[in-house]
């Protein structure tokens, strides 16, 4: 850890921003370069030295992420339900935020993701709407992303891809057998595999490993930095700017506002459960789909009644969390595919598909991965029927672990307005702040979508000679780890919460930037898009800032 | 001290290697979690804390019908009751009455079941494998199901949960003694891997675009 500038709380700094995940710590190094910044994180500061393969701590004991315990949710499919208590978002709660323990999947958008609605016309029932934005107008961040934090892949490599101004800073990570096994079937059906984009290093970079293939990913915090997390990356490069204070355990539960109607700073509750209000010129928030939008409504006062920035009322609606498939297969000779990250291979033959032809809106990609660890896999993939314990279990369960391998399909989800992260009237979490209630129906074009990709997994599972293949039943979503489009982004103040500088419509001094910003789902992979508006809104930020448009 | 550490050897292959710059700059932290994680592995003899020397036969008991041994070690040579008993006073404190409780009404279910059988532990194996299946209730798998559902479910699915998460958790943190679980499950006690892998990727070619490939032909 470098030394950081200590800020009062009652300095004014030019900027407080709520999170240091994927879009926060990107904001925090890059308005750190001009400005003083303060990053307000709820979780911990733990570095690479505390992350260790321990399942229990990561599985059972939530060491990275949110608590149940201390952060109770509610579910409930429809607002006619009463919520029930439940366990409905998990997301990385530490400096680095989600981007600590994902997969690292980093897929751009393509161009329809932000121009669907132009394009296939009104879906009714659904919210569904283009960008403000085009993909041309975040490619240059894309790029950014990719050489700066650190993306390993092969441009070029599939058809589908969007069009990109420069080749990825380092080739893919090695393929694993669960990669081998998925491209050569592929190819088999017509397909196009193509090595997956990873942000993930194959080459060191200073101060950071290349992936030594540990084989404790997703789930865990990256021990010698190769996972391009915003721990590893942006936040250190925050840091080293000197203009930078990271304030770990600050858990923020209401944006202050004056009597002008501007934000005057964020207020938390210290490690000691003291309140402290951390004043700033402008205020950020990139606390993740969920807790941004709730935050806004925590924030609800007199001259906000509805909650700030949400003279629209839609601060919390056209909840997206990606629709998907897993499917799995049984080999006959070992892949050992424990070791190393997840995913090597993918594919993106199903990305647009013709809703006449398929009968339902969507499309989605496919991944080959093994991503689970030891205990996991015990718990949770050993095939159908398969006994719990015992002697065949001991058998099944030795027989399995080097031969199994996952295909995961990701896919689009629609926007609709009763999907919803809301405040529960009721239940209250360990400070007494109303706990998240989330409102979750699937359109029924994702399930459609959900079961169509794990169709051609079990294609795909066949064409390879699997010796056992099936899938998890396709349920209804009642728990989402990508949370998006709850504060979307749109030129009209009267449907969306901010516009394409990430400014709200209501507050001038007040921006989101998170997975709560995005219009649509994509195809089921986020944080690459996210971090690319991260970028983005630190330039439109920088830009507005030096106009003198925030403080005026 | 334990010379088969991993971690230990990682730090030393890591040296020579792709990541001696990184390795270099955090040494001296990567040997301070090393030795700690070290001596909770070295623990030997460890003393029970929760269970009293009468339950803890009936654990392992249950434990060892969970995970058998057979030609190869299971949760007995694993050190699973040791596992379960330090959980139940550290991490897992909230499932300790699902033993107080469970551990009786097995007890229970054995008398109602083999009137003539005294404790779990003394009854043969089939009559062990009679009574557990009188208690699991069963549970489909789902993706969410890799992360452990904690307390509240049944006692036969709690001490199932702990079994394995003893027998197969990385062998420094309390369990999976000598790595008896990973070498069941075919997994390396590597701390880095080099590929290839396995047996799919060891004479892939290269990637090479749809084309090409369809030119080889």
């Amino acid at each position: 850890m470098v030394d950081q500038p200590k800020y009062k709380t009652s300095d004014e700094v030019d900027f407080v921003i709520i999170g240091s995940g994927a879009a926060g710590g990107i904001l925090a190094k890059e308005l750190s370069n001009g400005f003083r910044v303060v990053v307000l994180e709820q979780g911990p500061y733990l570095t690479e030295e505390e992350f260790t393969h321990n399942e229990i701590d990561i599985l059972t004991l939530d060491k990275l992420t949110n608590h149940p315990n201390i952060q109770p949710n509610t579910f409930r499919k429809t607002p006619n339900d009463a919520a029930k208590r439940q366990r409905a978002v998990l997301y990385g709660r530490c400096v680095g935020g989600t981007s600590n323990h994902f997969t690292a999947n980093f897929w751009r958008f393509h161009e329809i993701d932000f121009k669907e609605r132009s394009k296939v016309g009104e879906i009714p029932g659904t919210g569904l709407v283009d960008w403000p934005i085009s993909y041309a107008d975040l490619e240059p961040y894309y790029t950014k992303v990719e050489w700066e934090i650190g993306v390993s892949g092969l441009a070029g490599a599939s058809p589908f891809d969007p069009p990109r101004s420069k080749p990825y800073p380092m080739p893919p990570l090695p393929v694993k057998s669960s990669g081998v096994i998925f491209e050569r079937a592929a190819r088999k059906l017509g397909w196009h595999p193509f090595p997956a984009p990873m942000a993930i290093l194959s080459q060191p970079r200073p101060g950071r490993s290349a992936c030594i293939n540990c084989g404790f990913c997703l789930g865990f915090g990256c021990e010698v930095g190769a996972k391009s997390s915003s721990l590893a990356t942006a936040i250190r490069m925050a840091e080293r700017t000197g203009r930078c204070e990271i304030r770990p355990n600050s858990y923020v539960y209401r944006i202050e506002t004056d009597a002008k109607g501007r934000a005057v700073g964020a207020v938390y509750y210290d490690a000691a459960r003291n309140s402290q209000l951390q004043k700033a010129k402008a205020v950020i928030l990139s606390a993740n789909g969920a807790e941004t939008p709730r935050l806004l409504l925590l924030s609800a006062s007199k001259q906000f009644p509805n909650g700030l920035a949400n003279s629209s009322g839609v601060v919390g609606k056209y909840l997206m969390l990606n629709s998907g498939g897993i499917s799995l297969g049984v080999f006959e000779h070992p892949l050992n595919d424990y070791k190393g990250f997840a995913v090597s291979r993918i594919l993106h033959d199903f990305y647009e598909l013709d809703a006449d032809k398929v009968g339902f809106h969507g499309g989605g990609g496919l991944d080959a991965r093994f991503d689970a660890t030891p205990i996991g896999f015990a718990f949770s993939m050993l095939p159908p029927g398969s006994p719990r314990w015992g002697k065949d279990f001991k058998t099944v369960l030795g027989h399995n672990f080097t031969r199994t391998m996952e295909i995961f399909g990701h896919g689009t989800s629609l926007p609709l307005e009763t999907n919803s992260f809301s405040l529960d009237p009721e239940v209250k979490d360990a400070w007494g702040l109303p706990a998240l209630r989330m409102t979750y129906k699937d359109h029924p074009d994702d399930v459609k979508l959900a079961n169509w990709l794990n169709s051609r997994a079990m294609e795909l599972l066949e064409a390879a000679g699997a010796k056992q293949k099936w899938n998890y039943p396709i349920g209804e979503t009642q728990f989402g780890v990508h949370l998006l489009g709850t504060c979307r982004m749109g030129n009209e103040p009267k449907s969306s919460v901010i516009n394409p500088d990430h400014r709200t419509h209501d507050v001038k001094n007040l921006f989101l930037c998170d997975g709560s910003s995005l219009v649509t789902s994509g195809r089921g992979q986020p944080t690459m898009t996210i971090e690319a508006l991260a970028f983005r809104a630190a330039d439109r930020i920088t830009a507005l800032a030096k106009r003198g448009e925030i403080s005026a | 001290m334990n010379e088969s550490f991993d971690r230990r050897k990682f730090l030393a292959q890591g040296a020579g290697s792709l990541t001696a710059v990184w390795v270099s700059t955090h040494w001296p932290s990567l040997l301070t979690a090393a030795a700690h994680a070290r001596k909770m592995a070295s623990a030997d003899l460890p003393k029970l804390e929760f269970f009293t020397a009468a339950e803890a036969v009936e654990v392992d008991a249950i434990t060892a019908r969970i995970i058998p041994s057979d030609d190869t070690p299971g949760a007995k040579e694993a050190g699973v009751l040791y596992f379960i008993d330090k959980s139940l006073t550290t991490f897992a404190v909230d499932d300790q009455k699902a033993y107080r409780k469970g551990l009786p009404a097995l007890q229970a279910r054995v008398k109602e079941m083999f009137p003539a059988v005294a404790t779990f532990s003394s009854a043969s194996a089939q009559q062990q494998d009679e009574v557990i299946k009188s208690f699991d209730e069963g549970a489909g798998t789902s993706r969410r199901s890799r992360r452990a559902q904690g307390t509240g479910q049944n006692f036969f699915e709690t001490i199932r949960q702990h079994t394995i998460s003893g027998f197969l958790i990385d062998p420094d943190f309390g369990g999976n003694r000598d790595g008896v679980g990973w070498k069941l499950i075919g997994r390396e006690r590597e701390h880095m891997f080099q590929p290839p892998f396995g047996y799919y990727d060891k004479d892939y070619p290269g990637w090479q675009p749809n084309d090409a490939e369809a030119g080889k032909k």
